[in-house]
């Protein structure tokens, strides 16, 4: 008879040995890096050109954004119609983002296509020519999603949140406005076009299963035009607000209230980050934390509750985020210090400090899963600057932690008197 | 082309697996053939918040995420119009965990009242959160509602109003349990680094005695034809007009669900489509403009949504989605547009395989539609439709008398 009371035997996955494929790097003529994972069962490729042209770079609020965004709206040869179908055509997904340090092109592909679809990449990169037109219609347009948005309380409180811990100066803490629109126009994209992407050393990440001419392919399309290595780093300023406590009324009728809760952090190079990662992760970093358990499956007071850590390059910060009903905010905010204090005065259980491991390991595990993973993790230790060996220092970290350094590590940051509380209805 | 491996215990549960020795990981998927349509109208929103209370413990376990997290595992689940579905990742080697959790909560929920208590809260808050405290957020509700008449998809999956979710008992929860939650109405899939004679030894140990339950008989209302454009006014405090129209079109084993498919990508599927070419770019008379459909197993909806530029009348950018229609009713699309869309999609369906989370769930979703085989047809399907095809679906789809229309306009401008 199966007695369904008795767990089958599990093998714990601090056991595991944990293998990350080392990633390829190799040059092209003009020195641009790529670096790349050959693996995969399908025939699809994954490719980002990685420029370090974020709104760290920017001198005007706005202007990284912008740039990477209409990238793909024009060049002396093509429309901005013209460069989708081609993209499209091949069925093909063609994407840009911007972040804070970087901004980035990342395209999607099947293997076959590359000869059609890298020129065109190129040409991106060369020859985007930001026609006015184009411009015109991305301020129109985004100031109408900008005017949506701000009706949603979760995205103003992201934004005061930043701008509260970060300044409202600083690449972390500023935001776009309507005026910030209307203030762009095409010769300051041109210029931080020129700067940041015609003569940037970028660098190329490329994942999937390779064809056998990658190198050839991408050389020739990217390692022919002499780029100048110009090492620009700027400093920015942190300039938080001298006061922590904020609520907000931005809807009179909102019916839930977005908390966040956060305070200044240093990044990946410190000591300390990878085991305060585990100490976010007992926290509220996973559905079985302790904000989880108590504010959503004891008290039913929000539909989900995280903590985590932000990924910046220069500082971070600690964030805890949840919308949580109008009514029980107040109260949500008081259980997050709660815990908070918990974590400080009490050493997590043996048990729990094991499942939260063999959760981080198999979730580890998890995400190794395909070439897209895979390159995901290296490019986070490259663009990061960290050692090769981040992987592995990470896993041991986690196998090692005490209950006693999660301890010490609580009362180091779980000071309330360090957090910026905000409410947002 | 996904391999795999079928086979049903005597208690009538499908088993169905897919071997990938190249991940560490194993995937174990089961869906229950139950979805929000399948709910009383006086109790919608209940299939959503059942499958919050799938956690709240079962017979034997007290608790269901614990146990998967200690193993290294991660789980979730979703509930749609059509179905249910739940799913875990966990390394290989401790891939009895998942059976173990799974089977005892096939067998038989713990129905404790403090998770009823707690989840109902849970999910008002996830109403709340998706849907009242949005902008735009309740424009689904009033479009099924004007769409459809009879049949449940009428209503959304977290249902027709908080007040539903309120009032379940703990009584409607067993029954709803036993009704559909039992092997007869389930399919169980394992994916990853996984043999079939492995499956088959751990689904004969921990499935197998599981009572077998009534198979569920469907019978849903048939949504009459339309016969008549339908039309509705909403005015709310949002900061720009909107524009909705949707159009009944076929279930998802139909060809004309492919050719509807393929219909949305030429319309709005990229930077190059029709009407973000037409309406955005050059008439300027939207900030976006989107057309997709739902997905769903019933005949389904087909949907132009866009959001107006400031200053544009809601009637002229009507006629101007309405005058794209026409082109595609009544022009041929060119044989170069066609291959694009075509193209777009043997990539879509390339990227979707690539992970055995995905390739197991879509196998489940095939099986429950009745045929696993068609995960390796789809493509097929898609290439053989010709430029007749779309005109002809086209014109069946957008037919004046197919359409309803909602005009969603901001409160400040009226």
């Amino acid at each position: 008879m199966l007695n369904r009371t008795i767990a089958p035997p599990i093998k714990d996955a601090i056991d595991f040995n944990l293998h990350l494929k080392p990633c390829t790097k190799f040059t092209l003529s003009n020195g641009i890096a790529v670096y790349a994972i050959d693996a995969g069962a399908e025939e699809v490729l994954q490719i980002e050109w990685v420029f370090f042209a974020g709104n760290w770079y920017e001198e005007q609020n706005m202007v990284a954004a912008a740039t990477n965004y209409l990238l793909k709206n024009g060049t002396s040869k093509k429309t901005a119609f013209e460069v989708n179908e081609h993209f499209e055509y091949y069925g093909s997904y063609l994407n840009r983002a911007s972040y804070n340090e970087t901004a980035v092109l990342s395209m999607h592909c099947l293997n076959k296509h590359t000869a059609a679809l890298l020129p065109v990449i190129s040409e991106l990169i060369t020859d985007s020519v930001f026609p006015e037109d184009e411009i015109q219609l991305y301020k129109q347009n985004n100031k109408q999603r900008l005017a949506v948005n701000l009706k949603k309380s979760e995205f103003v409180a992201g934004r005061l949140i930043d701008e509260y811990v970060f300044g409202i100066d600083h690449p972390y803490g500023k935001y776009s406005t309507a005026a910030g629109y209307d203030a762009l126009d095409r010769q300051q994209l041109q210029q931080f076009y020129k700067q940041y992407y015609q003569q940037s050393q970028y660098k190329i990440f490329i994942a999937g299963k390779l064809p056998k001419d990658i190198a050839e392919q991408l050389d020739k399309n990217f390692g022919q035009q002499a780029i100048p290595h110009i090492a620009s780093d700027k400093l920015q300023l942190i300039k938080s607000a001298a006061e922590k406590k904020y609520r907000v009324i931005n809807d009179q009728e909102g019916v839930q209230g977005s908390i966040r809760m956060s305070r200044l952090f240093p990044n990946r190079h410190h000591p300390d980050f990878t085991k305060a990662t585990m100490l976010n992760n007992v926290f509220g970093g996973f559905f079985g934390s302790r904000l989880m358990s108590n504010i959503r499956e004891d008290k039913g007071y929000t539909y989900g509750i995280h903590s985590y850590i932000l990924n910046h390059l220069h500082e971070s910060a600690w964030m805890v985020s949840t919308e949580a009903g109008r009514d029980v905010c107040e109260a949500t905010i008081q259980e997050v210090y709660k815990e908070m204090e918990i974590l400080k005065n009490t050493p997590v259980p043996e048990d729990e400090l094991l499942l939260v491991k063999n959760y981080m390991l198999g979730s580890t595990l998890g995400d190794l899963d395909g070439p897209f993973h895979i390159i995901g993790k290296w490019k986070n230790i490259i663009l990061n600057e960290l050692p090769d060996t981040y992987f592995y220092d990470a896993i041991a970290a986690i196998k090692s932690v005490s209950a006693k350094e999660l301890q010490e590590l609580a009362n180091k940051y779980f000071v309330p008197a360090d957090f910026y509380e905000l409410v947002v209805i | 082309m996904i391999q795999y491996d079928k086979f049903t215990l005597s208690n009538g549960l499908r088993v169905l697996v897919h071997e990938d020795s190249s991940t560490p990981m194993a995937v174990v998927n089961v869906m229950y053939d139950v979805g929000a349509r399948d709910e009383d109208p006086a109790k919608t929103g209940f299939a959503h918040l059942f499958e919050h209370l799938m956690f709240g413990g079962s017979k034997h376990i007290p608790s269901y995420d614990e146990p998967l997290q200690v193993a290294g595992g991660e789980n979730n689940a979703y509930t749609t119009n059509d179905l249910t579905n739940y799913y875990c990742q966990l390394p290989a080697e401790n891939i009895e965990t998942a059976f173990w959790l799974e089977s005892d909560r096939m067998l038989s929920l713990a129905f404790s009242k403090k998770s009823l208590e707690v989840q109902r809260k849970v999910v008002m808050e996830e109403f709340k959160e998706h849907y009242t405290n949005k902008p735009y957020g309740d424009v689904w509700f009033k479009m099924r509602e004007l769409a459809y008449t009879t049949h449940p998809y009428r209503w959304q999956t977290i249902g027709k109003e908080l007040s539903h979710i309120e009032k379940a008992t703990i009584t409607d929860v067993k029954k709803f349990f036993f009704k559909h939650y039992c092997p007869t109405n389930a399919i169980l899939v394992v994916a990853g680094n996984t043999t079939r004679a492995q499956v088959e030894t751990l689904a004969e140990k921990w499935f197998a005695n599981i009572p077998a339950g009534e198979k569920y008989e469907r019978r849903l209302p048939a949504e009459p034809k339309q016969t008549a454009p339908r039309k509705a006014i909403v005015k709310a405090n949002v900061p720009l007009d909107a524009l909705y129209k949707c159009w009944h079109m076929s279930d998802r084993l139909d060809d004309g669900y492919y050719a509807a498919e393929l219909i949305t990508d030429i319309l709005s599927g990229g930077g190059s489509s029709r009407l973000y070419q037409a309406l955005v770019k050059e008439q300027q008379l939207f900030s976006n403009i989107e057309c997709y459909h739902f997905g769903s197993t019933d005949a389904g909806l087909l949907t132009i949504e866009g959001k107006l530029v400031k200053g544009i009348k809601m009637e002229d950018a009507d006629k101007a989605v309405e005058a794209e229609l026409e082109k595609i009713k009544n022009i041929l699309v060119d044989e170069k547009e066609l291959q694009k869309v075509k193209n777009k999609t043997e990539a879509a369906l390339a990227f979707e395989d690539m992970g055995i989370m995905n390739r197991a769930s879509s196998l489940a979703t095939y099986e429950l539609l009745g045929k696993a085989t068609l995960i390796n047809e789809e493509l097929n399907k898609y290439h053989s439709i010709t430029r007749e095809d779309i005109q002809r679906y086209a014109r069946q789809i957008f037919d004046l008398n197919n359409c309803s229309t909602l005009y969603y306009y901001a409160a400040e401008n009226q």
